[in-house]
């Protein structure tokens, strides 16, 4: 049992340390237009790495047709959009803030982060 | 005359290199009325600014050896039908997932309890569960594979979703079935049960679930479905003196629309020639329709009732009433309001939380069960994994806000934001402009009371004439009602508006000043026994003004503003949701008794400047009301921001849309009423849903875990677990669905 319930207990320190205490790298955007596919259940590239101050536009490509990936928020800049399925929509920023600006869908199932960086 | 500046975009096609850019620029900025142009080479599209007509400029690019067509972001009808066709193949797809799983699961499951155990204890019991198992990963791969998928790409990505509860959940369950048929002498005789059953009605209940939410969930953008189906597909448009149909996104700024009787108005416009009455209720709430002549503004998606009209195109695209109106409902509905952000705080950290709780449960089972431990511990930690729902909680708020602020907009109510939802279901005071919002708006001379021995014809030239420099609707009144009488107006020079009192200025070398009496007292001239004369026309409800030349009274003119027809009623429907009605207005305190009576108002204020409109918000809001401001949106900016909730009053489809928290399409104060009211629905709509949802995990998650056993013996099975799972979501958007039921009130 020993064994049994050292195992469970690391599987929770797993858990934590995976889902909240581990920084993911970001993806650097290197032009000003980043395609971001929206499949299988996550969004591609969910980390990315932009220079505030400076307009960039994301490119949603949503080839997922579960209806939780149809909507796209980005709460810090005010931005809802409706993604259409197998088409791009693009989401043109301007002057993006320093900081971390979370995207995800309605439910939060689906999540992503732009990181602006000065 | 001068034409107005535009910005127009256009898209380009065949420019296939960067060199291109400078060709097409140069092309257009040759071409007269453009002052800028300048191309997007990675969005193949060109904005122009200057007052160039579409037509032009499409030539001008033709003739620089390139296509190019108008960027009008018309194509709602289009999506529309696209998300509708891709909805239905996803339903079909989920509904043949279900019924693969299920016709495993079900037999199954009917198996268990006739036979009883599903345990494995010979060979051939073993054959035949392996055969069983094999079977069960068909039906993982084919009807659930993408929440194996989903959890997989999730969890690379640090996250965790529903697919990944599911995908752990049914794997765990088959995962020790197969252990158990493959090694049973690894695992105590008593725990040698198999839940391939589990496995396969779970992922068929959970798409069952998931195919039902869809249906439902298309129900709940019925209101932005029907906004969208109002745009017209094509335009008759009048080109080089024939009538040429065209699709609506070739439509073109300044084109001359012709519209039959019984047509749509395919874009915003201005009537150039003909008469006719419009249907707006689609887009206001106002049942009556509306009389257009030329020189007058039609706009895109309300009905040509009577007569045929040709119409000047202003506003095509994504710059009509309409495109704006769906993009604001569409940006509304999407938004939050505050009450949702505990659950998208919880939502944030659920799905690792309840792996840790399943963990946990088994660890307890395992620990301190009775036996067989290991049997109760895989089906407690699967139920947990199961019966958790991050959808139920993540969907309350916005299916109910989606289906809130569109039957709101159905009303005429365009509500900006989720927050503006919440608190208009919260307000305790509303403030209300008297002209334009409980008056009609548009006052009319009633009485010219002479001072001196002047004639009436020559004082109303000269009051007109000065009145014809201000924006003040009681002075447009007086310019009317010369304009009425064909009376010539005079030059004017010098003309100064002295806010909150009148306006002065000089005409053929008379100065002249028109005003309340404070401006008089300020300019000193003497009124004498007229103040009394003006306070009996004020106890008419009407608004005197006193009107001085050289110096010298010359004559009260009385202009009156009627009360419209049914704001008695909704100020009534306002009282009765015990909320507190004010009256403000900037009219003598005569006048503004006199209205208040009638429309049953008990506070009010009169003389009251616009600047001091602000402070009314203010003292209110330090008495701790939750103040709402309704007025019409540009004379009083500054109380409609300081306020809790500001209502913008509108009439027709003429509406500042950006101007205010909330935007009332109609006139009729009712929206007012029907704007609380739907916010007041929703909202407890809302908390219905949260606390569903709340309760539904709170209480399911502990059972799952089966808290309940040591005191009643009752585990939860995961098949339950994972109907409970598939039918909380879909139970939260029907409730949301009854908000659909909500009808707004015409009188």
């Amino acid at each position: 049992m020993m064994i049994i319930n050292f195992i469970g207990i690391s599987l929770i320190v797993l858990i934590i340390w995976w889902f909240w205490l581990y920084k993911p790298n970001n993806v650097v955007a290197t032009s000003t237009d980043v395609l971001i596919e929206v499949k299988e259940g996550v969004y591609s590239p969910a980390s990315l790495q932009v220079t505030a101050n400076h307009p960039i536009t994301l490119s949603f490509l949503r080839k997922d047709p579960s209806p939780c990936s149809e909507t796209l928020l980005i709460p810090s800049l005010d931005i809802s959009e409706q993604l259409t399925l197998n088409k791009v929509t693009k989401i043109h920023l301007q002057n993006i803030p320093p900081g971390e600006h979370v995207f995800h869908c309605q439910m939060q199932m689906y999540k992503g982060v732009i990181t602006a960086v000065e | 005359m001068s034409k107005a500046q535009t910005e127009q975009q256009l898209i380009i096609e065949g420019a296939g290199c960067a060199s291109c850019v400078g060709k097409i620029e140069a092309a257009l900025q040759n071409t007269p009325g453009v002052n800028s142009a300048e191309m997007n080479f990675a969005d193949r599209t060109v904005l122009v600014s200057g007052t160039a007509n579409s037509q032009d400029l499409v030539k001008a690019i033709e003739s620089a050896g390139y296509n190019a067509k108008p960027f009008n972001d018309s194509s709602h009808t289009d999506s529309l039908d696209e998300k509708e066709a891709a909805d239905w193949a996803y339903y079909k797809k989920l509904m043949r997932d279900t019924i693969i799983a299920l016709s495993l699961g079900v037999p199954l499951m009917i198996y268990g309890i006739a036979i009883g155990e599903m345990t494995v204890a010979t060979n051939t019991e073993r054959l035949a569960w392996l055969i069983v198992g094999l079977l069960t990963l068909a039906v993982m791969f084919f009807s659930g594979k993408h929440f194996y998928i989903g959890a997989w790409k999730s969890f690379k990505n640090h996250s965790a979703n529903m697919d990944t509860l599911i995908a752990l959940g049914t794997g765990t369950a088959w995962v020790y079935s197969m252990l158990v048929v493959f090694i049973p002498d690894a695992i105590p005789l008593m725990a040698r049960h198999v839940y391939f059953e589990a496995t396969a009605m779970i992922i068929g209940l959970i798409n069952l679930g998931l195919a039902l939410e869809l249906k439902a969930r298309g129900k709940t953008s019925e209101a932005i479905k029907r906004l969208i189906g109002l745009q017209a597909k094509t335009a008759t448009v009048v080109r080089d003196n024939k009538d040429v149909q065209i699709n609506i996104d070739q439509v073109l700024l300044n084109d001359i629309i012709k519209v039959r009787p019984g047509e749509k108005i395919p874009v915003d416009g201005e009537v150039i020639e003909g008469h006719t009455s419009i249907d707006e209720s689609m887009l206001t709430g106002e049942p009556m329709p509306v009389e257009k002549s030329e020189k007058d503004d039609v706009t895109a998606g309300t009905l040509n009732k009577s007569g045929m009209i040709l119409f000047k195109a202003t506003r095509v695209g994504k710059d009509t009433a309409l495109a704006q109106i769906i993009a604001m409902v569409k940006r509304a509905q999407n938004s939050k309001p505050p009450i949702g952000r505990l659950a998208d705080v919880i939502s944030a950290y659920f799905v690792p939380v309840v792996m840790i709780i399943s963990i946990v449960s088994a660890l307890a089972w395992l620990n301190f069960g009775p036996e067989p431990t290991l049997a109760f511990a895989i089906v407690s930690a699967t139920t947990v994994l199961i019966i958790a729902c991050p959808c139920a909680l993540g969907l309350a708020t916005p299916m109910s806000v989606m289906v809130g602020v569109g039957k709101a907009a159905e009303a005429g109510v365009l509500i900006r934001n989720g927050e503006a939802l919440q608190t208009a279901s919260k307000i305790t005071a509303m403030i209300l402009d008297k002209t334009g919002t409980i008056t009609e708006g548009s006052p009319k001379v009633t009485d010219v009371i002479l001072a001196n021995e002047s004639d009436e014809k020559t004082i109303l030239q000269l009051a007109a004439s000065l009145e014809s420099g201000s924006e003040h609707p009681l002075a447009q009144a007086i310019v009317e009602s010369a304009m009425e009488q064909e009376i010539e107006l005079l030059k004017i020079d010098a003309f100064n508006a002295i806010t909150g009192y009148g306006v002065e200025a000089t005409c053929n070398g008379k100065s002249l000043l028109f005003g309340n009496s404070k401006l008089m007292k300020m300019k000193e001239i003497e009124l004498s026994d007229f103040t009394t004369k003006a306070q009996a026309l004020a106890k008419e409800a009407k608004t005197p003004m006193y009107f001085a030349v050289d110096g010298q009274l010359a004559a009260i003119i009385a202009v009156a503003d009627p009360m419209k027809s049914d704001s008695l009623c909704a100020i009534k429907r306002l009282q009765a949701n015990g909320i507190r009605v004010i009256m403000l207005t900037g009219d003598n305190k005569e006048t503004a008794s006199a209205i208040a009576k009638k429309a049953q108002i008990t506070e009010f204020f009169a003389d009251v400047l616009p600047e001091d409109k602000a402070n009314k918000v203010r003292e209110l809001q330090q008495q701790g009301e939750i103040v709402g401001m309704t007025g019409d949106g540009i004379n009083d900016a500054p109380a409609l921001a300081l306020a809790d909730v500001g209502f913008a009053i509108g009439t027709g489809t003429d509406v500042a849309i950006e101007s205010a928290d909330i935007t009332l399409m109609r006139g009729s104060l009712h929206g007012l009423a029907d704007a609380i009211a739907v916010s007041k629905a929703t909202l407890r709509n809302i908390k219905q849903n949260l606390f569903g949802a709340f309760i539904y995990n709170v209480a399911g998650i502990p059972v799952a875990a089966g808290i309940l056993y040591p005191f009643f013996g009752l585990l939860l099975s995961p098949v339950i677990a994972g109907a409970a799972m598939a039918f909380s979501s879909l139970t939260v958007v029907t409730n949301a669905n009854r908000l659909r039921l909500f009808k707004a009130q015409d009188h």
